[in-house]
């Protein structure tokens, strides 16, 4: 066994191998997405858009990179990008009669256009500076796949640190509880003197810089490149995901990991030879191939969201004001 | 500022002088003058619309009167917004709770505070909410999130968020309505010995005459915006009280015609129904309605009178009894509706039952649409036969509206009212159940409903009338019950009727009168 391992080959082990690599590897851009979501809605409001910042924060954060030099550069910019679609959601909303789900739905379309549009002279340039050194969590192992696949960059380092802190944030200091309140009873929140449109506003953009960080992450850090198409679907995902986790950001981290992790298991399956399952029904055969395994992570958020919703119980720990009918 | 006035216990006393405040062409007070002399807890009484939010809005800074003065202590205030009557030490206790729900009790005090800290110690915080607790005769315990606290424990919570923030001078709006009457007392109790104490003044906006006659030290009595009298509650008796409140002006305008009552339509039969949070909210119900008859049900609000229209409409479940229609178990299913025509117009017909966005002609049609000739092989819709129908009934019942496709949402008060009447009365209603039918209209229009509903009896509707506003019974009813907690506890022709017997019972104070009626017939 031991030998078999020295070379670099762990057989069948090398599937949740690469699923805890690749959770490592992928889940920030959901961890980053999923916390700032946790941030908007917990004052009372709901940004679908985050798929657009995400996809926005992504193209400007590549784009400047590559035109200064620096990997720094690139995420204050998406950080910042992503922060000016969340005002821009959060000034729609405040008009009167405004929906945010709807705002949300068309601020998503628009970003990703948007990204398309500016990111075209981007799509085949030179190689952008690497962002910060990875980090290996994989020391402890000489087994080179062991180590490969545990190598971690600084940005989800950062993205796991932001998770007790923003836990603590919102129980022991001013700015979480009256966020909070907003978010539970605007009413009480108005009635003490806050402003309720100007806290949400501050939890959308704070929503929309880590949404923005997070798209970063996915052309610096994890594609080394912009394209089209890049991620369709996560920044969605991880708002689903902030239903699944509870509003709690430790739970956000937790899922994040599974929905990145879950994104492994095709590649992971196949790198080990494992092409197709075929199940015998008796009148007919299935055949289970690789475009059933890339389904995995879409019928995961599926069946989290069926999972956790009910038609007669209301959602443990959702924000009040996310429960008040506000389509009229 | 709040620290000011603690250290200047005890409580002051409050004083409105000649406050008058209008909206648009309405008087919602007239001059009204009122003392709340220190440490004492003092009664707002008045029906609905006699003004007593409104004074305590004004007071509280949500209103600007139009002229007045208010005078705390020994010195003129004014506010401007409730923020200045905080910074006064003045708080006010909502009907609703104005709690956050998913915060723990500790959260809510320290986030009512205002001057929150940017970090937050709660080991400190939570050790002086302790001590702070113990100077108060309420135990809450304070790291329970708000949602699993009872009733009764919430509004102890608002009360104490008032100590907490050093209030000394409180209103209450009708505090005890969303509590059982035990929790009632105790929350009342309480608070009583924390104005004995000469730690609070309290203002109680209320129309529960037991808890005046038991709690309350003094009571002033508004009407129609206006002052209706004042005076120390040791003094008064419910049917003094009753008589400032109600008035002696009634006075009976629709023309009826003078018909036998025919046969028996509509008959309750010990009917029971909880309300939303499991307890009794009917109990034990008997009456009959006639053809030809209209019964009126008077009671004060929040007797359980919007219980029984829900559980007459479908809308409720009735735990025990039955109701009959026809003789025939009636249920309120569509088909049960169409057989035995019961018809029904309730409070706020666009909320209960219009659909806004939707026009005239569709929300006229909701009875019927699904019948010839509105619908071809009970699918198909036709849409010619529906607006022609809805042509009729604008003519026949003076709807004013542009036109037939208008959303309803779009008409006014009255039209709303006349267009959801016509629809009710139209098909040869047999039983009508009309709750409030004239609330929040005008005269004229308060005018033509009366007649219309009067002519549904005259063709020998039997016609069930639910209705807060007793001169509107009086008005219309051939018989009258009163409902009090649920029940009906008294009963008499119209003709007959003393206005403050039915005070009395309405105000819960009928029992001595009851037997005394027995002994009369």
């Amino acid at each position: 066994m031991t030998s078999f391992l020295a070379e670099g080959s762990l057989g069948f082990w090398s599937v949740p191998l690469a699923m805890v690599g690749q959770a490592l590897r992928v889940s920030a851009p959901y961890l980053y997405v999923s916390l700032g979501e946790t941030l908007t809605e917990k004052s009372g409001r709901v940004n679908l858009g985050l798929q657009g910042t995400l996809i926005m924060g992504a193209m400007a954060g590549y784009a400047v990179s590559s035109r200064s030099g620096s990997a720094l550069a690139g995420v204050l910019a998406a950080g910042v990008v992503g922060g000016l679609l969340g005002i821009l959601h959060a000034f729609l909303c405040a008009r009167p009669k405004v929906n945010d789900i709807a705002v949300g739905i068309a601020l998503m379309i628009f970003g990703v256009g948007l990204a398309s549009f500016l990111g075209r002279p981007y799509i085949k340039p030179e190689r952008v500076p690497a962002m910060s050194p990875d980090i290996s969590l994989g020391f402890w192992s000489a087994n080179e796949t062991v180590r490969a696949n545990l190598q971690v960059n600084l940005m989800f380092v950062v993205g796991v640190a932001l998770v007790p802190l923003i836990a603590w944030g919102l129980k022991n200091t001013r700015w979480g509880l009256i966020l909070r309140s907003v978010g539970e009873n605007a009413d009480t929140a108005r009635a003490m003197g806050y402003s309720i449109n100007g806290v949400r506003l501050l939890a959308t953009m704070a929503g929309g810089v880590l949404a923005g960080l997070g798209g970063a992450f996915l052309t610096l850090a994890m594609q080394g490149g912009w394209k089209d198409g890049l991620a369709p679907g996560t920044g969605l995902m991880a708002v689903a995901l902030v239903i699944f986790a509870r509003w709690k950001p430790l739970n956000c981290l937790w899922a994040a990991l599974l929905f990145g992790g879950a994104g492994a298991i095709a590649p992971a399956l196949q790198s080990v030879g494992l092409n197709e399952v075929k199940i015998n029904l008796g009148f007919t055969q299935l055949r289970w191939g690789r475009y059933v395994f890339e389904m995995i992570p879409y019928l995961l958020t599926l069946g989290i969201m069926i999972f956790t919703s009910s038609g007669s119980r209301q959602m443990a720990g959702i924000p009040d004001e996310l429960t008040r009918a506000r389509w009229l | 500022m709040s620290d000011a006035i603690a250290a200047a216990n005890p409580a002051p006393g409050l004083e409105t002088i000649s406050i008058r405040k209008t909206f648009g062409s309405l008087v919602a007070l007239d001059g009204i003058s009122m003392k709340v002399r220190p440490g004492t807890l003092h009664a707002l009484l008045g029906g609905n619309g006699a003004g007593k939010s409104t004074l305590v809005k004004c007071i509280m800074g949500y209103y600007r009167p139009d002229s007045g003065d208010i005078i705390l202590g020994n010195k003129q205030i004014k506010t401007y917004k409730p923020r200045d009557a905080q910074a006064l030490g003045i708080g006010m206790v909502y009907q609703h709770f104005t709690l956050v729900p998913n915060m723990t009790v500790a959260e809510n005090l320290v986030l009512s505070r205002g001057n929150v800290p940017m970090r937050i110690d709660w080991k400190k915080e939570k050790a002086d909410l302790r001590a702070f607790m113990r100077t108060t005769p309420f135990f809450i315990p304070i790291d329970s999130p708000v949602r699993m606290l009872a009733a009764g424990q919430k509004q102890k919570l608002e009360i104490c968020k008032q100590l907490y923030l050093r209030n000394r001078v409180l209103f209450l709006d009708e505090p005890t309505s969303v509590l059982t009457p035990q929790e009632a007392d105790e929350v009342l109790t309480m608070i009583k010995a924390l104005t004995l104490k000469k730690e609070l003044t309290v203002l109680m906006i209320t129309h529960k005459f037991r808890e005046v006659m038991k709690f309350a030290d003094e009571v002033t009595v508004l009407r129609n915006g206006k002052f209706a009298g004042t005076g120390l509650v040791k003094d008064l008796t419910p049917t003094q009280m009753s008589a400032m409140m109600i008035g002696s002006e009634t006075t009976r305008t629709a023309a009826r015609g003078a018909k036998p009552r025919g046969e028996l339509l509509l008959h309750l039969d010990g009917l029971h129904a909880l309300d939303d949070i499991g307890l009794k909210a009917l109990e034990d119900l008997h009456l009959n309605v006639h053809a030809g008859e209209i019964v009126g049900i008077a009671g004060v609000s929040g007797n359980g009178q919007n219980k029984l229209v829900e559980v007459l409409a479908g809308q409720r479940p009735a735990s025990a009894g039955r109701i009959n229609v026809h003789g025939e178990r009636f249920g309120a299913t569509r088909a049960e509706i169409r057989r035995h025509k019961v018809n029904c117009l309730p409070e706020e017909p666009l909320k209960n039952t219009c659909v806004g966005q939707m026009s005239v002609a569709e929300n006229m049609a909701l009875r019927n649409f699904d019948a010839r000739p509105h619908s071809r092989l009970g699918f198909f819709l036709n849409a010619g036969a529906i607006k022609r129908s809805a042509r009729d009934l604008i003519a026949r019942y003076r709807v004013k509206t542009p036109s037939t496709d208008t959303p309803i949402r779009d008409l006014s008060g009255g039209n709303v009212q006349r267009a959801v009447l016509a629809r009710e009365l139209s098909d040869g209603v047999e039983v009508l159940i009309a709750a409030n039918p004239c609330f929040g209209l005008d005269f004229a229009a308060t005018a033509e409903i009366r007649a219309q509903i009067i002519e549904a009896r005259n063709r020998g509707a039997a016609v069930l009338l639910i209705s807060e506003d007793l001169d509107e019974v009086f008005e219309l009813a051939d018989r009258i019950v009163v409902m009090f907690h649920g029940k009906f506890v008294y009963e008499t022709p119209a003709a007959e009727a003393d206005i403050g017997i039915i005070g009395r019972h309405m105000a819960g104070h009928g029992e001595a009168d009851v037997k005394h009626e027995v002994v009369k017939t």
